[in-house]
């Protein structure tokens, strides 16, 4: 019961956590790209455009619903969006978020779910978002959806292979793939990215990452210029949010992730932040640090999108099969040797 | 070659004319425009204008009284030392007219420099702005400065010259089409010049303002904005009208006419050359008698007048033919009588008499007319009407319906039955535009369109058949009476009838006299039909 | 025609180089001068013979110069205008010029400021001056009507008075 209670609100609060952090990931992202182009950005609504984030979400719930006509399918057309938005919040639910927080004389694990084998649930859940966009391309029953549906098909699964082989090596060398496990492993030793040997993984992982949340560079299912809007192009208000929050949740987790894989975590190298929580104060400094981790990556999303232009299609999808895939599996082998000449376990 | 015939050339163009004939309308013949004001080819010649002036030649003649041919193996012409107006010369075998040499271009810009020294820049309130020949031919042959420095000559503007027509002598250019209209054609010499020189000036002889009948056809006649019709005055200009061929409905003369209008909106109606009917006159009885297209009161819904409200309730369209065709299911045929109106199209008069074998009858609209265009009779289709089987004696049903014999009345258009005799038929179906006493007794209201909003044919007095074009669209909530009628016979088991076409087809086949005919066949101009 | 493809060295080929200068370059602008200009507050200039939206005009002895010739309801490309003729009033001072529209209406919502109208005008009775922010709640708001037109338009100073000696 107690467990029930305190898992609970563990989900509320992460939940909550989760949809604020990404409803200012898209007001950063607005100001960042304003601040790139030499704009100001959002800055009418609060002070420096800070309330955006409801504004737009009062909107969008304001907006109408448009159900076009041609659409026959209703039911998997509203199942899309939820698709999409759903498995990115669930596979939030296993990244230790923290260490843990002395709170009521207890304990309390910051972490949803403390699976070992959470590595595989994060990848398993989060390549449900697939499914997400197929039905939308599928069920709006027109034509650029549905190319902008088979396009991001194709992409993601193809990434989905390379996301998970890079990140093997980690695994090789941690033993485990609970990701409390990794980040402990990394406060007792120290974090994967200052391991040389690990660099390759760490690159072919965060490029895959990028093509797996259809980020520009790889954001070839929305291509404006060939596809109108790609898979949402049929929807409309909170339809439509959940695609948008679906991204940007997708984002939040990657970057989890690689925070959680490389770079240690909620910890930092030194005292009293490589070490399990005490107090309360240390606890929630452990959070603040692993959000902060974080949005240096959310940082790096939004930093690249308004940099890099899109790649063609088949560039994209020769990087991944004749160059990452293969690039992967050499990986592999090599820090398999690494391993097994200098130390290991 | 007939005896009658001439051979001549004009700008290098052969051209067989007949004896007699101008050189403007000999030019015509080939498609060359010579510029004209005071030339009218219903009027007889003035030749003041001068605007016409063309180079005429004679082919030299040798010894031996063939033509010489010249060294560039070309027949040598002598032409006359002075330009000559081709308004006033007559075609003459082996003549040679050139309307375009430089000569006659120079003489062209001199008439128009002249015209225009005193002429006012009124052209943005000229309702003739847009149809003005002024200002085609000072596209043509006009400076765009002016090289008279003086003041203009002024003389009496926006002047009444009756009740229908301002004068504006600023704009005149002394033509005197005007004055030959009225003496020759209406009969009236009223108007005339005083003064002299650039102070010319027209007018009508003191107390003798024209009042004719056929006063307008001067605003028509004159190619300036000096006259203008009240009635058209400021109201639109010409360049947004829709032209549409038409014919007058206000008497069994049936002159063409052109109706201008705008969107939903008729501006004017104008007589339309057919030698056969009105010559290029119209008159202004028939002209201005159109503002019942636009009158405000249109009945816009089908009604009935519900016998428990105690009031008339509107009905959609589908609706109020599926209940007139139930009340006329149940009604007995032979106490059935219509009254078809010789104002309303020879179709729809086909289509009523459908409704009842026995008692058919339209009602007589006479009048005072005169020997030029306006007829007695002012029923434009009274003929139409015959030959569909209608009788002029609509007594019979008045007797009828007084001593019961008629129970049910279809009113195609008409409001000749006293209410008190109304009142006594069980039911009565009206098709019409503008409420009246019928309307008002009415059991059922299907309202109709205008003779500007369809198609179909009027037959005049001499037998003419013509044919009308919607110029506007039908007001928003009626519908053209043949689309009425024959919604109702198709209901009632008849063949439905989707264009004008296809009743004018059947109508052929049963009314001997079209026997032949189609609205193609009947174009623009009409064709008489055996009586 | 023949392009030839450039050679690329292995750098350009590796594409790193040119990723990590594009994030600079980005990267750079952040801290930059902004050029935004916050409009409702910070009004742009207008230059020269600006074109804002097609206003009536009356001369300096106040008489509407318009004479409802209907030219610039007929050159309009989006069919914006409509003018509805009418008369002078019998015994005004401007009586001479017979006619003046009754009404004058202007879709703002079809306008697209070409300054057509301007140009044909006969009379230089309307002119497109410089309001740029033509706005209202409903469609019905956005039809200018000629009270409207005239007073946003105001006096034009104008020498030629061509009326005045009819
Ligand atoms: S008569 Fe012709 S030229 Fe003269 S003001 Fe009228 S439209 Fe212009
Ligand atoms: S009023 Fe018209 S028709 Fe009569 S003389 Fe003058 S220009 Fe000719
Ligand atoms: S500016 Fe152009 S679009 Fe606007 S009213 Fe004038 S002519 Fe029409
Ligand atoms: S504004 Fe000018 S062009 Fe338009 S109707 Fe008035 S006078 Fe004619
Ligand atoms: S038309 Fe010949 S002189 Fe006028």
């Amino acid at each position: 019961m107690e467990f029930v209670v305190i898992t609970m609100a563990k989900i509320a609060v992460m939940l909550g956590v989760l949809l604020t952090v990404v409803a200012y990931t898209v007001w950063l992202e607005r100001k960042v790209c304003a601040w790139m182009q030499d704009r100001v950005g959002p800055n009418r609504v609060g002070p420096f455009g800070l309330l955006q984030p409801l504004a737009d979400g009062l909107k969008m719930m304001l907006k109408e619903d448009v159900l076009p006509r041609h659409i026959t399918d209703k039911a998997l057309y509203t199942l899309g969006p939820l698709m999409a938005m759903v498995p990115a919040l669930v596979t939030a639910g296993a990244i230790p978020w923290g260490s843990q927080l002395p709170l009521f004389g207890r304990q309390i694990q910051c972490v949803v779910a403390n699976l070992n084998a959470a590595v595989l649930v994060v990848f398993a859940t989060s390549s449900f978002a697939v499914y997400g966009i197929v039905l939308a391309g599928w069920a709006s029953n027109s034509k650029y959806p549905f190319l902008g549906g088979v396009r991001s098909s194709a992409q993601m699964i193809s990434y989905e292979v390379c996301l998970a082989l890079s990140v093997v090596p980690v695994f090789m060398q941690i033993g485990s793939l609970s990701l409390c496990h990794m980040v402990e492993y990394q406060t007792h030793h120290t974090w994967m990215i200052f391991m040389p040997w690990q660099w390759p993984s760490f690159l072919i992982f965060i490029i895959s990452a990028f093509a797996e949340t259809n980020r520009t560079p790889f954001d070839l299912p929305e291509a404006e210029q060939e596809l109108v809007a790609g898979y949402n192009t049929e929807y409309s208000s909170m339809k439509f949010s959940m695609f948008f929050l679906g991204e940007y949740a997708a984002m939040f987790v990657m970057s989890a992730m690689m925070v959680t894989l490389f770079f240690g975590g909620w910890s930092l190298p030194f005292a009293p932040f490589n070490r399990p929580a005490t107090t309360l104060w240390i606890g929630l400094a452990h959070v603040a640090i692993f959000l902060a981790k974080i949005l240096v990556f959310l940082f790096l999303y939004i930093w690249i999108r308004w940099t890099i232009p899109r790649v063609r299609y088949d560039q994209l999808m020769a990087l991944g099969w004749k160059i990452f895939i293969p690039l992967t599996i050499v990986n592999i082998v090599f820090v398999g040797i690494v391993l097994a000449l200098w130390g290991g376990r | 070659m007939a005896d009658n015939t001439v051979n001549l050339t004009i700008d290098d163009k052969a051209v067989v004319a007949p004896k007699g004939m101008n050189l403007i309308e000999a030019a015509k013949l080939v498609g060359i425009e010579i510029p004209h004001y005071c030339y009218h080819p219903k009027l007889c010649i003035a030749g003041n204008c001068r605007m016409c002036l063309v180079d005429v030649g004679m082919p030299k003649l040798g010894a031996d009284r063939k033509p010489e041919i010249g060294s560039d193996g070309k027949m040598v012409v002598m032409f006359g030392p002075k330009l000559v107006i081709g308004c006033n010369t007559t075609v003459a075998d082996g003549m040679v007219v050139l309307t375009k040499s430089p000569k006659v271009v120079k003489a062209r810009e001199g008439v128009m420099e002249f015209l225009l020294i005193n002429h006012p820049l009124d052209c943005p309130i000229c309702d003739q702005a847009g149809e003005c020949r002024l200002q085609e031919f000072s596209v043509d042959y006009g400076k765009a400065e002016s090289r008279f420095v003086e003041e203009k000559v002024h003389k009496p503007k926006k002047t009444a010259l009756n009740a229908k027509i301002t004068l504006d002598d600023e704009r005149c250019i002394l033509c005197s089409r005007c004055i030959r209209f009225m003496r020759d054609v209406a009969g009236q010499d009223c108007l005339g010049f005083i003064q002299r020189g650039s102070h010319s000036t027209l007018t009508c002889y003191l107390g003798n303002e024209p009042k004719t009948n056929y006063d307008l056809n001067i605003v028509d006649i004159c190619p300036v904005g000096a006259l203008t019709s009240n009635d058209f005055r400021f109201q639109q200009r010409v360049w947004f009208l829709k032209q549409t061929k038409s014919i007058c409905p206000n008497c069994a003369t049936g002159c063409n006419t052109v109706i201008w209008s705008r969107e939903d909106v008729v501006y004017r109606q104008t007589p339309r050359d057919n030698n056969d009917v009105n010559q290029c006159w119209m008159c202004d009885y028939g002209r201005i008698n159109y503002k019942f297209i636009n009158d405000p009161h249109r009945l816009t819904t089908p009604s009935v007048k519900s016998a428990t409200l105690g009031q008339r309730v509107n009905l959609t369209w589908p609706e109020a033919i599926r209940q007139v065709v139930d009340k006329l299911r149940a009604a007995k045929r032979d106490s059935l009588a219509v009254i078809g109106s010789a104002r309303a199209t020879t179709e729809e008069l086909y289509l009523l008499k459908k409704f009842s074998p026995s008692f058919a009858a339209y009602i007589p609209r006479v009048g005072t007319g005169d020997n030029f265009l306006l007829n007695t009779d002012r029923n434009p289709n009274a003929a139409g009407a015959m030959l569909t089987g209608f009788s002029s004696d609509y007594s019979v049903i008045a007797d009828g319906i007084a001593d019961g014999k008629i129970k049910t009345l279809i009113v195609l258009g008409e409001d000749a039955i006293v209410p008190e005799l109304l009142a006594k038929l069980e039911l009565l179906i009206v098709l019409d535009i503008l409420p009246g006493k019928t309307t008002e007794a009415a059991h059922y209201i299907l309202p109709g369109v205008t003779f500007a909003e369809k198609s179909g044919t009027f037959i005049n007095a001499k037998n003419r058949i013509q044919r009308l074009n919607p110029a506007i669209p039908p007001l928003v909530g009626t519908k053209p009476e043949h689309l009425i009628l024959s919604a109702l016979l198709a209901e009632l088991g008849g063949k439905r009838y989707a264009t004008i076409q296809e009743v004018f087809a059947d109508m052929t086949r049963d009314v001997p006299a079209l026997a032949g005919l189609n609205l193609s066949k009947i174009g623009d101009s009409g064709v008489e039909v055996k009586s | 025609m023949l392009v030839q493809r450039p050679k690329l060295t292995f750098w350009e080929r590796l594409y790193l180089p040119q990723v990590l200068q594009g994030l600079w370059q980005t990267l750079s602008h952040i801290p930059r001068k902004k050029f935004t200009r916050q409009y409702p507050e910070e009004k742009p200039p207008l230059y020269g013979k600006y074109r804002g939206a097609p206003e009536l005009v009356r001369d300096p002895d106040g008489r509407v110069k318009c004479v409802a010739c209907q030219l610039c309801e007929f050159v309009c490309p989006p069919k914006a205008i409509r003018v509805v003729p009418g008369f002078r009033k019998e015994g005004a001072s401007d009586a001479s010029v017979e006619k003046e529209p009754s009404d004058f209406i202007i879709n703002m919502n079809r306008c697209i400021f070409c300054g057509f109208c301007e140009e044909v005008c006969p009379e230089e009775a309307i002119f497109l001056l410089r309001d740029f922010s033509v706005s209202g709640y409903s469609r019905e708001e956005m039809q200018f009507h000629k009270d409207k037109l005239l007073e946003l338009g105001g006096v034009r100073e104008d020498k030629i008075q061509k009326w005045k000696n009819k």
